[in-house]
């Protein structure tokens, strides 16, 4: 293969890379949408807040004299799914459930002020300096030839893909095996008749916001350790890119959001392959008005019906 | 109190020690050179604590903190104001007692003072330019400091490249930031109005990135300085006059050279700035337009099924808000001297938010109300400036919990069915 199109293909390999984690936060919009017909602006912030806790509990082992990896990494993502989720079920409590059946802008304007109140929170309760951690998981495999450009594969981005694939497996089989997930499906089609018919429909908008942000939590896990910094700002733009993904794959549809998710990402190291990799964001935000304008109900989205 | 109630108060108090063990219980220690966590102090142990009895006792006596938040008394103008006909009367009176006092008030007190008014007239434009978009077509708009910074960047560049003034650049600042407004709203207008809220948080990312990196236009990170304040007629406010032959206020009028009459015109310019601004937002919203506005906002369906046009309507009232941050923007501009792509970040317009949401979506004069409150307040309260913008978002959510109509609520005129 030629140079190009090797560089290319380490394009394509990166942008996969933290196209999949993009998927996993997107997924957390897609849910809370289908079922309520909402944004859930505090996502982002879940997303900042399981990397914090990545970090804490990582941090915390090694310094117990812990130091197998495996071990630690299963710690790690079981407290953060854990921690984030109780976090996502609480925006749900405080934002959104007591003003359900209000004005759509007012819940709006509630969980924007949650997603403030959080990020500030974790400024004030961990500084809001970047906090780096060394890189944990280190090598890869090298292909191509040394002298013109070689690709690299490393094993952190093996796993981000191995971790993404298992989890949206589980989702999948969630959602469609499970009783739960046949409820979350019927809420999705009909709320109210959903509730008629005698299911908790309280319970299941928890159960969405709960699901989306231990996803969001393993995404935090994944791109902490790939980065290997973090900053209470990363869930804003972070939060940004995913609810683009989900638009961009038609939000209310899961797999869209996947689709969605490894397009952006995609998209995004491409861009900074031949600009300024400033200019990538630039680039991801001018994709989704184009697509709100040329096709607003996404790649796999159904169209919107509005009802009286 | 039934047992269900403490059940749900032990549970609520357990979630918040789960939320608030791994955030402040431990911290990251970012001074040494490997990374550790270190336990939290015992005074923040203590504060721990006291927020865990204060989920707690809330849940407890949930009712009774609804009840609570529910009595805080709404403002009753009617019994403070005289009877509607004498209303009437007084109030171009009223009115005009007011404007001659915000006129006469700043020279009698210090640079300050005046200089504090000053911002917090900039905020009560940008506020009120956001309540067109929020409280009255119920847009929510979470980028509205781009078309502030737009604003600003046109008056900052077209004085410095072609040397144009203060108040040939007002118009074209509105003007280039309703034309942003228009270019963003017209294929976002179409769609359901969460959309419109996130992109408009992008496009106020993309802004601030582009001013950022462009460089050789926008200086980048450091900014444009030195720009020109505005002139009363072709006379400056400095001690000297830039041009030869061109001759300065104080030398005109043969007075002392004194800093303060800068300010105090700056001030003034404000006030005329926000005169015009509420004046003109009270007649649209008496124009069939206005009425549109806020009709679309309580039901889309019936106003299409009546004939309106949604995306024009929507459009317009989203490009005059804009074009009013692009007038603050470039008074904002002409103000400080300088400008950067610091003053314009998501936490600007977090504030305008809050001060909107804070008075009340609609109202005008509790936006003023709030636009002061906010501005006063962080001036006065100096040492708790790192909790500032934590106390911003619990007010939102507060606010939306048991007061969504804000503290001034707007006065409709509406009318009930009585139960018989």
């Amino acid at each position: 293969m030629s140079e190009f199109s090797l560089y290319l293909l380490q394009q394509l390999i990166n942008g996969l890379t933290i196209g999949s984690t993009y998927a996993l936060i997107a997924i957390g919009y897609t849910m809370v949408y289908g079922i309520i017909g909402m944004i859930n602006f505090a996502h982002g912030e879940i997303y900042m807040i399981g990397s914090y806790v990545t970090f804490i509990v990582i941090a915390g082992l090694l310094g117990m004299g812990i130091v197998s990896l495996p071990i630690i990494l299963v710690i790690a993502l079981v407290v953060a799914m854990f921690i984030a989720s109780t976090y996502g079920w609480t925006v749900e409590r405080v934002a959104y459930r007591p003003l359900r059946g209000s004005n759509r802008l007012i819940p709006l304007i509630s969980a924007i002020g949650m997603s403030i109140f959080l990020q500030n929170f974790v400024v004030l309760a961990q500084g809001s300096r970047d906090v780096a951690l060394p890189p944990q998981i280190i090598g890869g495999w090298n292909f191509g030839d040394p002298s013109t450009f070689e690709v690299s594969l490393s094993y952190m981005q093996v796993l981000i893909f191995a971790v993404t694939f298992i989890s949206m497996t589980l989702l999948t089989l969630f959602i469609s095996r499970s009783r739960m997930g046949r409820a979350c499906r019927a809420c999705s089609e009909d709320l109210g008749m959903t509730n008629l018919l005698g299911i908790d429909t309280n319970k299941i908008i928890a159960l969405t916001f709960i699901v989306g942000a231990a996803l969001a939590a393993i995404a935090g896990l994944l791109l902490g350790l790939y980065y290997g910094v973090v900053n209470p700002f990363v869930g804003f733009i972070a939060g940004l890119k995913a609810f683009t993904a989900a638009v961009l794959g038609g939000i209310g549809s899961i797999p869209g959001a996947v689709l969605g998710g490894l397009i952006l990402g995609v998209t995004e190291a491409m861009t900074s392959a031949f600009f300024p990799s400033e200019y990538k964001d630039v680039v991801s935000f001018g994709l989704l008005v184009m697509i709100l304008l040329f096709r607003p109900s996404g790649l796999l989205g159904k169209p919107e019906v509005e009802k009286v | 109190m039934t047992s269900s109630k403490l059940y749900n108060a032990i549970f609520a108090a357990g979630i918040a020690l789960i939320l608030a063990c791994l955030m402040i219980g431990v911290k990251l220690d970012t001074d040494s050179s490997v990374l550790a966590v270190k336990g939290a102090t015992a005074e923040q142990w203590i504060w721990i604590a006291v927020g865990i009895s204060v989920v707690f006792l809330s849940q407890l006596f949930s009712a009774q903190v609804d009840a609570l938040f529910g009595a805080i008394p709404k403002p009753n103008f009617k019994a403070v104001l005289p009877q509607e006909k004498k209303m009437a009367v007084l109030k171009p009176w009223l009115i005009s007692a007011v404007i001659v006092g915000m006129l006469i008030w700043p020279f009698m007190v210090s640079r300050g003072t005046v200089d504090l008014a000053t911002l917090t007239l900039i905020y009560i434009m940008l506020g009120l330019g956001l309540n067109i978009v929020v409280g009255l077509a119920g847009l929510l708009d979470l980028g509205f400091v781009a078309f502030y910074a737009v604003g600003a960047y046109t008056y900052a560049l077209l004085s410095q490249y072609f040397g144009m003034s203060f108040w040939a650049c007002l118009p074209i600042s509105a003007g280039l930031a309703a034309l942003f407004g228009f270019l963003l709203g017209f294929p976002v207008l179409r769609l359901r109005g969460d959309y419109l809220a996130i992109v408009t948080l992008g496009f106020g990312e993309i802004i601030r990135i582009l001013l950022n990196n462009w460089t050789s236009l926008t200086g980048g990170p450091n900014g444009i300085s030195g720009i020109d304040k505005p002139t009363l007629f072709g006379l400056e406010f400095n001690r000297r006059a830039k041009e030869e032959g061109a001759m300065t206020f104080h030398e005109y009028f043969d007075m002392d050279y004194s800093s303060s009459y800068k300010v105090i015109f700056l001030y003034l310019i404000a006030v005329l700035l926000v005169i015009c601004v509420i004046y003109l937002i009270n007649r649209l919203m008496r124009m069939p337009i206005g009425r549109a506005w806020e009709a679309l906002r309580e039901d889309e369906i019936a106003c299409r099924s009546l004939g309106l046009n949604r995306t024009a309507i929507k459009l317009s009232a989203f490009t005059l808000g804009a074009s009013t941050a692009g007038f603050a923007g470039c008074f904002f501009a002409a103000r400080q001297g300088f400008i950067s792509p610091e003053s314009f970040i998501f936490i600007e317009s977090a504030i305008i938010l809050a001060i909107v949401v804070l008075g009340g979506m609609g109202s005008q004069m509790g936006i003023i109300f709030a636009a002061i409150i906010m501005t006063i307040l962080p001036e006065l309260a100096r040492e708790f400036s790192e909790y500032r913008m934590l106390l911003f978002g619990l007010l939102m959510v507060v606010m939306m919990r048991w007061r969504p109509e804000g503290l001034v609520p707007i006065k409709r005129p509406n009318l009930e069915l009585k139960q018989q």
